[in-house]
Parts: structure tokens; C-alpha cells; sequence
């Protein structure tokens, strides 16, 4: 692989350093030079002018992907019940089926889970390959690999898709590793080329500030996690109302039972909500709050909106929440409906975990704070006398003025 | 007596805070931007570093490796500065534009190189890549099992690993046979800041830097051509909105946000 500069048209106007994310251009004697650190991402030679960069020698073979057709959603379970963004896979994989012209699938893998994740049928789906067995009560890796793989490798869907939770962003890699494909993480964009016929798929990298868009080069299926919630779920319904006919029951032998991982125990029964990427409103607390005893005001006002309590790296840092509230980078991605930042500045790691969300308020003392330029609606104001407001006026009900 | 080998996988990124976008040209900003080691790497190399000081010191052994560009040595060096105990840096022309198969392929070279190896340490991800797909990946190319999002490690033997892994919901407790690869999250320690004995090891240290024939990897496996996936775009999110601030006295101001939660019939 090769990547060259023409430097008779070389203006040497920087644009190509500009838009290169790895420090790999330097103007040298007024031309554009390319340093060791180049990936060979070829955002230089989108952005140049003058065509002076070229990029050659990917080996790009042509091989024959007529044995894989369709779509494939994953549908993860959490207990009997299959996880919303299964159905906001399948409503997506509707779409992109109906472009390529092929049949939508999804594979349900868990215990009680059939009634669940025949809802998929509402979404659009043509099929359900459904694995439900005991074994499969509790999340373990490579018993659930196994059974991915086999019905992968068995039904050869062109693109797989699954939802960018911990254990899918866990599990799913794994399942490509097996099956020697490609794969991206926590997509927040799916669209076809349709000439190409092919997944293009958009992700957030760089803490959300740059979007690149990738695509799986010379194997398929072409598999991608997807962020929950991003997706919206749409009911469309079938003609046929005989979902039964529609299911292929995967069947299990008790030597795929075998496992290397040693479940010892599921810890479920915690004191406190910790399940915040679950939830339409997320109410975070930062820095500003100031102590642990002030987020009982945020759980108060998450109770009377139906949500949960997050907070910032500071605050979890500080020790006055603990780490599984964390949203951003080190902690959780969420992406509530609403996000309410209470006291947050809004550092980029911050931002990273929650600027999807559909509605995000922000109420902060320091006008300046980044917080509010991804926030929809904004409050300067000390968050100590906005919030015990608020709450006494969802609580009341009556007019403040 | 064989020492347990701990290999902990790091990354060299951007410091991103400071990556900012230029309003008027839509491009990056990278004036003055400095490569740091991934901040969700120093977990994984702290507790590589504890689980040597918690059992017999002489019995573990903790390698940090890295892929990537020659400068990437500085982090190798400040992981020796936090207590591991040797490094090891792959880079070669042939590793750019791996894909995060290609990476997993060529660390798993590297691990291979190294030898011996019992388990494997990751951060949970990069604050660059955000993928997280790395260490899943390694493990199965290396065909051992691999345990994401851990928050505690409680038991260490020559054999086995009993720990916890968080999910969305919920603690879970495994035991695995090693070797084994694990993900770390920030739960799991606090990292130390080097010591002036640490520092002096650093600056001593030699690493080895093996290229795609020490690690006897194939141009094929490695870089964009061992990459299942390629970026053909890169862009930067277009701004969604703009943000509306509410004006006015206090009571005002709560009158109208809850009057935009109840438009947004959460109340």
C-alpha cells in the first residue's frame, strides 16, 4: 500500500493537513509531505483540490457474496424479555431489506423468551429463527457465540446487526472473530449504497466529534453493533397474520452447553437504579452538585419524570455516586429521549456518552459552560434553586406565576 | 518456578480534549494537541501492577505492548514508570490502517513473540477508536476466553481468574481458566501517579521494537490489508440545533421548562 503526493500540483495550501486526524502531513519546501503516522484513512484525498493525493495499492479482489442474502437482526434478551433495541434493529433492518430487496430475519437466543420476541413480527419481520432453552438464562459468552455462529454460518445473511450494549459489544466481536468477517462498533448510522449494494455503516469516533462512515471490505456478512435508542422503532405490520409458520425453531445439543466460563452468581439485587441506558429520562448531576447528599434531589426528580439518576466523571470521582451511574467515555452511552445536566460543565468525555439524546436541558451556573452548546434548552441558574422549584411545581401542579 | 505472564495492551491518542473543530473551515483543530496514553489504559496497567504487588511479586511478571507509530515508545515508557516490568512496541509501516481485526491479528503476533503469556489486560476501549473490539477480538484470535467490563478481581492463580464484570444492569461473577484476556473499567482502581524509582527504570528501559518480521506476520494479516473494514468517509456531525436559553426570573425560567417537559409528556 502506497500513498502519494503529486508534488507538481502540490499547492501546499495545507487543506490535507487540515483534515488529516493523525498528524500525518507536514508542509514541507511549500509541498504536502506524508508522515509514518498515516492510516491510510483518505480523508487528505477527499479534501484535496487538486488531486494531487493518491492512495494505490489496497488489494481490493472481487469475490462472489451470491450465497449471502438478507438481513439478520439479533435480538438480545434481558430475561424473558427481548431488549427495545432488538426492536429498533429489526424496524432499521425493514428498511435496508426493502432497498436490497431481501428478507428480513432475527435470531431471539434465551430462556421464555418466544412471546417477547414474536413482537418482532409487528416491526416488519419475514422470519424468526428462535433458540430458547434454559441454557441460554444467563449471559454466557461462548455458549451464546456458538449458537450466533451456527445459525450465521447456516442462513448466510449478507448483514448482521446488534445492539451496541455491553454484553453485544462484548459478545458480537467475538461471533465476527469466529466467523472471520468485519465488523463495527456502536453504529449510529445504517444506509445501503445502492448501487453497491452494499451496508455503509456511521459511527462516532474521536468522543463524537468526527463521524466516519465504514464499510466491510471482502467478506461477509457485513455485522455491525448499533448504539440503542438511536433507531426508531416502527410497527409495520405484515399481511400474513401467521407469525407461528414464520418461526425456525434453532436447535441446541447438549455438547454446545459446554462452556469455559464459570458463572458463580448474578448480582441483580442492588440497592440503587444502575440500569440508566435503559430509561427515556436521564436527570445527571456534575461537579456542581457539590455532595453526595444533593443527588436525592436529582433521584427525586427522576421519579417524577419515570427516570434515572446519571452523573458526571467529577461527581463519580468525587465519591458521591457510584461508577455505574458514569455516563460518557469511561462510563455508560446513554440516550434517553430527555437529558436533563444539572451542574455539568459538559467536558468533550462527557458529551461523548449523551449528545444522541433526543432532548437535552441543561441548567448550569456558568453561562460559558460547554454543556450548553449541545443542549436544545438552556437555564443559567443556580441548580440548588432551579431544581427544588421544578419539583415543587410538577408536584403541585400549579402555576409559579 | 514460572513466573504468571501479564501482558497489558495499550494505546497512544490524541489528548482529546483538545481536539476541536475550526467553525470555519469544518476541519480539526490540531494545534497543540498531545499524544497521551489512552486514560482507560492506566486501569488495565494498575492492575496488572496490583495483582503483581497482591501475590508473590516475583512470581508475576507484567509486559506492556503497544502497535503502533515509533513515537508510541513514550507510553510504553511511562506504563515501566507505573510498575511494569518490561515493554514491548510493534510498528511498522505495514500496521497502518489496521482495522481493529488487523490490530487484534498483529498484537496477537506480538503476545505470541513474548510467549507464556496468562492473561491478557485491555482498557474497556480507546477514547479515539471507541470501539472496544480489540480485546474480544484478540482473544478469540489467540483462542482463549475473554471477559469484558470487569470490576474486581478477586482470586489469581497459576490456572484460574475469579472475578466481576458489570453490565448495563447488573454484577456478574465468573471464574475462567487461563490464559485469558479481560477488560477493565474505571471501576476497578485508582491508577497511581509514577514514582521517581519508576521514572528512573522508564528512562532506562529498553524496549524492542518488532516489525512484521520479528512478529513472522504475513503483509496479509496485518495493517489495511488484514483489515475486514475500511473508513471511506470521515466527517464532522453537523449541529443539530440551536440551543434555545431561557430567560427571565427563576420562577419564569421553571415555569417554562416544565412546561417543555410536559409538550414532552413526561409530566
Amino acid at each position: 500500500m502506497e500513498i502519494k503526493v503529486d508534488k507538481k500540483t502540490c499547492t501546499g495550501c495545507g487543506l490535507c493537513k487540515k483534515a488529516c486526524l493523525y498528524d500525518a502531513i507536514d508542509i514541507i519546501d511549500g509541498k504536502a509531505a506524508i508522515n509514518e503516522n498515516c492510516v491510510f484513512c483518505g480523508a487528505c484525498v477527499d479534501v484535496c483540490r487538486f488531486n494531487s493525493i493518491e492512495i494505490s495499492g489496497i488489494d481490493e479482489e472481487e469475490k462472489d457474496f451470491s450465497g449471502y442474502s438478507g438481513v439478520c437482526v439479533y435480538l438480545e434478551a434481558n430475561g424473558k424479555t427481548v431488549s427495545d433495541v432488538g426492536f429498533e434493529l429489526v424496524s432499521k433492518g425493514r428498511e435496508l431489506a426493502g432497498k436490497l430487496g431481501v428478507k428480513l430475519t432475527a435470531l431471539a437466543v434465551g430462556s421464555g423468551i418466544k412471546e417477547s420476541a414474536m413482537e418482532a413480527f409487528d416491526y416488519g419481520l419475514d422470519k424468526l429463527y428462535l433458540a430458547d432453552s434454559p441454557v441460554f438464562s444467563n449471559n454466557i459468552d461462548d455458549i451464546f457465540s456458538r449458537i450466533l455462529v451456527k445459525t450465521i454460518a447456516k442462513y448466510k445473511p449478507e448483514i448482521f446487526l446488534a445492539g451496541a450494549t455491553w454484553f453485544g459489544r462484548t459478545l458480537i466481536p467475538k461471533v465476527a472473530a469466529i466467523l472471520r468477517t468485519g465488523l463495527t462498533a456502536d453504529c449510529t448510522g445504517l444506509e445501503i449504497d445502492e448501487e453497491k449494494k452494499i451496508l455503509l455503516q456511521t459511527r462516532p469516533t474521536f468522543g463524537g466529534n468526527i463521524l466516519a462512515t465504514i464499510i466491510t471490505r471482502n467478506v461477509r456478512p457485513q455485522m455491525a453493533t448499533v448504539r440503542p435508542h438511536v433507531m426508531e422503532k416502527k410497527k409495520n405490520k405484515g399481511s400474513s397474520k401467521n407469525y407461528e409458520d414464520r418461526i425456525e425453531h434453532i436447535k441446541v445439543e447438549r455438547s454446545e452447553f459446554k462452556t469455559e466460563y464459570n458463572l458463580i452468581g448474578v448480582d441483580r439485587e442492588l440497592n440503587e437504579n444502575i440500569n440508566i441506558t435503559d430509561y427515556d429520562v436521564v436527570v445527571s448531576g456534575g461537579r456542581g452538585l457539590g455532595g453526595s447528599e444533593k443527588f436525592s434531589m436529582l433521584e427525586e426528580l427522576a421519579g417524577l419524570l419515570g427516570g434515572v439518576v446519571g452523573a458526571s466523571r467529577a461527581a463519580v470521582d468525587s465519591g458521591w455516586i457510584s461508577y455505574p451511574h458514569q455516563v460518557g467515555q469511561t462510563g455508560k452511552t446513554v440516550n434517553p429521549k430527555i437529558y436533563i445536566a444539572c451542574g455539568i460543565s459538559g467536558a468533550i468525555q462527557h458529551l461523548a456518552g449523551m449528545q444522541t439524546s433526543d432532548i437535552i436541558i441543561a441548567v448550569n451556573k456558568d453561562p460559558d459552560a460547554s454543556i450548553f452548546e449541545v443542549a436544545n434548552y438552556g437555564v443559567v441558574g443556580d441548580l440548588f434553586e432551579v431544581v427544588p422549584m421544578l419539583i415543587k411545581r410538577i408536584k403541585s401542579g400549579k402555576p409559579l406565576i | 518456578m514460572i513466573k504468571v505472564k501479564i501482558i497489558v495492551c495499550i494505546k497512544q491518542v490524541p489528548g482529546s480534549t483538545e481536539i476541536k473543530i475550526d467553525p470555519e473551515t469544518n476541519t480539526l483543530k490540531r494545534e497543540g494537541i498531545e499524544n497521551i496514553m489512552n486514560p482507560l489504559d492506566s486501569y488495565a496497567i494498575e492492575e496488572a501492577v496490583r495483582l503483581k504487588e497482591r501475590f508473590n511479586d516475583k512470581d508475576i511478571e507484567v509486559t506492556a505492548i503497544t502497535m503502533g507509530p515509533p513515537q508510541s515508545e513514550e507510553i510504553l515508557r511511562e506504563a515501566v514508570s507505573l510498575g511494569a516490568d518490561s515493554a514491548v512496541l510493534l510498528s511498522d509501516r505495514a500496521f497502518a490502517g489496521a482495522d481493529t481485526w488487523a490490530t487484534a491479528s498483529t498484537l496477537a503476533r506480538g503476545i505470541k513473540k513474548i510467549g507464556d503469556c496468562r492473561l491478557i489486560i485491555l482498557g474497556k476501549q480507546t477514547i479515539d477508536g471507541d470501539t472496544g473490539q480489540v480485546g474480544p477480538e484478540l482473544a478469540q484470535k489467540m483462542k482463549i476466553p475473554f471477559l469484558g467490563y470487569v470490576s474486581g478481581i478477586e482470586k489469581l492463580d497459576k490456572n484460574k481468574i475469579k472475578l466481576k464484570r458489570l453490565m448495563e444492569d447488573r454484577y456478574e461473577n465468573f471464574e475462567i481458566s487461563l490464559p485469558a484476556a479481560i477488560s477493565v473499567i474505571k471501576d476497578i482502581n485508582v491508577p497511581r501517579v509514577p514514582s521517581l524509582k519508576g521514572k528512573v527504570k522508564a528512562k532506562n528501559a529498553v524496549i524492542p521494537v518488532w516489525g512484521k518480521k520479528e512478529i513472522e506476520a504475513d503483509e496479509k494479516e496485518v495493517g489495511l490489508s488484514g483489515s475486514y473494514t475500511k473508513v471511506v468517509k470521515i466527517f464532522t456531525p453537523r449541529i443539530r440545533h440551536e440551543t434555545k436559553m431561557i430567560e427571565g426570573a427563576i420562577e419564569e425560567k421553571v415555569e417554562e421548562l416544565n412546561k417543555i417537559l410536559k409538550q414532552l409528556n413526561v409530566v
